[in-house]
Parts: C-alpha cells; sequence; structure tokens
C-alpha cells in the first residue's frame, strides 16, 4: 500500500492550470523530495496532499483513503510556511492544545517530552511571541511531530532555520525514516534534501519533469537534476 | 464525546488568547458604552420613547459591538498560518465550529451584561422587571448574531478586505434575529412577560438559532477547505 499517492491532479486558479496531471507517490519509510522553481506548483500539491485545499480533478491517497478523514488526518503531520502555532500561549500550552485535539493518550506528558526534544523544555511557560525565531521554528517542529504522525509533510521547512533548529528537524526526520514512516517536503535547499531522501520530484510548471530515486550524480551536484530534467 | 470534548478544547483556547490580549473584547466593549453614552447624550429621550427604542437601541449597539468580536474569530487563525494546523487536526468542521462559536458567545455576553447596567443608568430605565426572560432573549439572539459571525468570519477569513467584507455580508443575514430580539427585548424592558403576542417573536428567534447552527456545523469544513 502506498502510503502518499496523488494520480492526475489537475488544480486551477481562474483558467490557469497550477498543476497539470501530476502524478507522485511514495511508499513507506522513504523521502520524497519535490523540488521545483519558484511557482512551480509545489506548495499546491503539498496543500493538496495534505487536505486543505481540493483538487480540481485527479485524486491523492493516503494510505489509500482520502486525506480529509478524520483516522488519515491523525496520521499526518504538516509544516507549512508558518509556524503554527498561537502565538498568545506558550509552548506548553500549543503543544497540550494540539495534543488533545489529536486526542493523545497523555497530551501534557507529550507535550512536555517534544519540548524536552526539540530543547525548549526550559521555556515551555513563556508565551511564543516572546521566543525568538529558531525556538518558534522548533516549536513549530515539535507541534508537527507532536502525534507521532505516518506520513510528514514538509513545505520549505528548512527555510529561514538556524543552524541548530536543521540540526534538530535533520535528526528527527532520520529517526523517523529509520521507523519506516514517510516523507514528503518540498524544498529549495536542493543539498539538505537530497541527504535526505530517497526519491526525488521535479515539477516544472505546474508538471511533473523527473519522478524516480535520487541518484549519486544528484548527491554529488544538486542542480544536475534541473540541468537534466528542468528548464536549465 | 469526542464532538463536544474538541469543541470545548477549540473554545477554552480561543477565550485563553482573547483574555491574553484583550484586542477583540476591549474594542467591543468600549465601543458598546461610548453608543450607549453618547446616543444619551445627543436625543435625551423621555421615558416613554426611551421604552419604545430600547430594543432597537440595544440590539444595533450589541450587533455593532458584537461583529467586532466575532471578525477576529477566524481571523485570529491567521498568523502564523495556525488555520492549516486546526485543519491538519482529527477534528470536524462542525467542532471546529462550534468551539469558536461557543468562545465568540461567551465574549459577547459578557459585553452585553456589562452594557446593560449602563443602559440603565444612561436612560434611567428599570429593565430588570423580566430579568430572567430578558436574559434568554439575550442569549437567544446572541446566539444568533454568534452563529451568522462566526460561520461568515470562516468565509472570509481569506479575504483581503475581511474586515469590510465580513459585516456587509453578516447585518443582512441577521435581520430575522434582530428584530425578534429587537420587539422582545422592547416588550420585556417595558414589563410585558413572554407570551401571547411575543410568542410568533421567540418562536421566529428560536427557528433562526435553529436552522443557521444547523447549517454552519454542516457547512464549515466546505467553506474553509472547498
Amino acid at each position: 500500500m502506498r502510503a502518499v499517492a496523488a494520480e492526475g491532479v489537475w488544480k486551477f486558479y481562474g483558467d490557469y492550470p497550477a498543476l497539470r496531471d501530476v502524478i507522485v507517490h511514495a511508499d513507506p519509510g522513504t523521502c520524497l523530495a519535490l523540488i521545483g522553481r519558484n511557482g512551480a506548483g509545489k506548495t499546491t500539491l503539498l496543500r493538496i496532499i495534505g487536505g486543505f485545499s481540493k483538487a480540481g480533478r485527479g485524486q491523492v491517497k493516503i494510505f489509500d483513503k482520502d486525506p480529509r478523514e478524520t483516522e488519515t488526518r491523525r496520521r499526518v503531520g504538516f509544516i507549512g510556511h508558518g509556524i503554527s502555532v498561537y502565538d498568545e500561549l506558550s509552548a506548553f500550552e500549543n503543544l497540550s492544545l494540539f495534543g488533545r485535539l489529536y486526542n493523545l493518550p497523555d497530551p501534557r506528558k507529550s507535550a512536555m517530552e517534544w519540548l524536552e526534544r526539540t530543547g525548549l523544555d526550559r521555556v515551555k511557560d513563556g508565551l511564543v511571541r516572546e521566543f525568538s525565531r529558531g525556538m518558534r521554528q522548533r516549536l513549530a517542529v515539535a507541534r508537527a511531530f507532536l502525534h507521532e504522525p505516518s506520513v510528514l509533510l514538509l513545505d520549505e521547512p528548512f527555510t529561514a532555520l538556524d543552524d541548530r533548529a536543521i540540526a534538530v528537524l535533520q535528526r528527527l526526520l532520520h529517526e523517523a525514516l529509520a521507523e519506516g514512516r514517510t516523507v514528503v517536503m518540498s524544498t529549495h535547499q536542493l543539498r539538505e534534501a537530497l541527504e535526505l531522501a530517497t526519491h526525488v520530484a521535479l515539477l516544472n510548471r505546474g508538471k511533473i519533469a523527473f519522478h524516480g530515486e535520487r541518484t549519486p550524480e544528484m548527491v554529488a551536484d544538486p542542480g544536475w537534476v534541473y540541468a537534466r530534467y528542468g528548464e536549465g | 464525546m469526542d464532538f463536544f470534548r474538541q469543541a470545548l478544547v477549540i473554545a477554552r483556547k480561543d477565550l485563553r488568547a482573547e483574555l491574553r490580549t484583550k484586542e477583540a473584547i476591549n474594542a467591543s466593549l468600549a465601543f458598546a458604552i461610548v453608543i450607549l453614552v453618547l446616543f444619551s447624550f445627543a436625543f435625551d429621550p423621555s421615558e416613554d420613547q426611551t421604552r419604545e427604542m430600547s430594543g432597537g437601541l440595544l440590539w444595533i449597539v450589541f450587533a455593532f459591538a458584537g461583529t467586532l468580536v466575532l471578525n477576529r474569530s477566524f481571523a485570529r487563525e491567521v498568523p502564523n498560518d495556525c488555520l492549516d494546523a486546526l485543519l491538519a487536526a482529527p477534528i470536524s468542521g462542525g467542532a471546529l465550529f462550534l468551539g469558536k462559536a461557543l468562545a465568540n458567545f461567551a465574549l459577547v455576553m459578557a459585553v452585553e451584561l456589562v452594557s446593560l447596567p449602563v443602559f440603565g443608568i444612561f436612560y434611567n430605565v428599570h429593565w430588570t422587571s423580566q430579568f430572567w426572560s430578558l436574559l434568554l432573549v439575550l442569549a437567544l439572539g446572541t446566539w444568533g448574531l454568534t452563529v451568522i459571525g462566526t460561520i461568515f468570519s470562516a468565509l472570509t477569513v481569506n479575504i483581503r478586505l475581511r474586515e469590510l467584507m465580513a459585516p456587509l455580508l453578516v447585518y443582512p443575514m441577521m435581520i430575522p434575529a434582530l428584530m425578534s430580539a429587537m420587539q422582545l427585548s422592547m416588550q420585556l424592558i417595558a414589563g410585558k412577560p413572554l407570551g401571547g403576542e411575543n410568542q410568533i417573536w421567540l418562536r421566529l428567534l428560536v427557528a433562526f438559532d435553529v436552522i443557521f447552527t444547523a447549517l454552519s456545523l454542516f457547512l464549515l469544513e466546505t467553506v474553509l477547505v472547498g
């Protein structure tokens, strides 16, 4: 069973097709890097996979189920462009809140555990609005991992992260892959992404230009895939 | 049970965030009190005139002041893209709506309960003779405003001019609830009990609440995701 499968997905903004007959998939335990220039449709595709937006045509399945089904959402973790945590709440309150929404057995314990894993336990009662950018990003990572999702959808996860947050995220993603979870990430930071990715999909103006396993050429020269399959 | 538990989690989160910032409730309360005080100085109505216009005046103030709270309901989720996290979480659109509506209801009711004594003092009106009935009408009318305000706050959350658009869409929809609440409040403040000729307005208000609550619970997911 595929962890993530998008079949013939189209998305229109007015008459403009942002995605054109996109077919991508990711198996359990793999990491798919969605790469492409600005406006290629990476975020649009991730949002459709995450169930935040509906495809105009085609369908997306996560473990053979619709992304909007409650059981599917329980199995998916998402990091988008924003940190998706509340400035007016403390770090602990934020994670406890999402722990309750995900119906975790002990939301407070899970919140404390993830604050420790992301190095935020000392500031657990501090309001998020008082946090530095790096701390906010680490809290966003903790929120996405809190419910131990089987599928992680990450939109530009390394953008604007400080060194420590990048290290935390890479460590957690390596652990997640080792545990058999699936990661789908859109990114411009090819070096960090290709280090993790097992598969690569290149989007070019809403169409899949390449979809396959990561090759040694890609790791040696991250720009290779653009030169070979993209617009150069 | 999960449905109500999740709705309460959302309501508690919204109330906690609002009580920390006091952005919406301060603006709403200040607006309500200023309008009530300004009207009393501008028109200086007699006792009979006050009794006749009491329902209309109160509910216009409540509707405008309430909109300041209701507009913030989903707009609160925009900074940091928090709405994405709520949409990603395994909660139904109905639970999300109910949680937001309960928090809004509590905030708007608080504004109204502070405004009523101010109204009584500045207009020299004895408004407590039918207190419990008036409280019931306040609750029913406020729930109607809250339901409409909350669903339209969701509908306009991604619109650039949402502060302008939401009231333009909300007020026409509120007319049946506002008319009922105005009529009932006017008669209760005049000392007439509920029942008799009031009955039709009470039924209209209850029907409005039930119909729009059911529709909103059902439609929120579609409104937010499409």
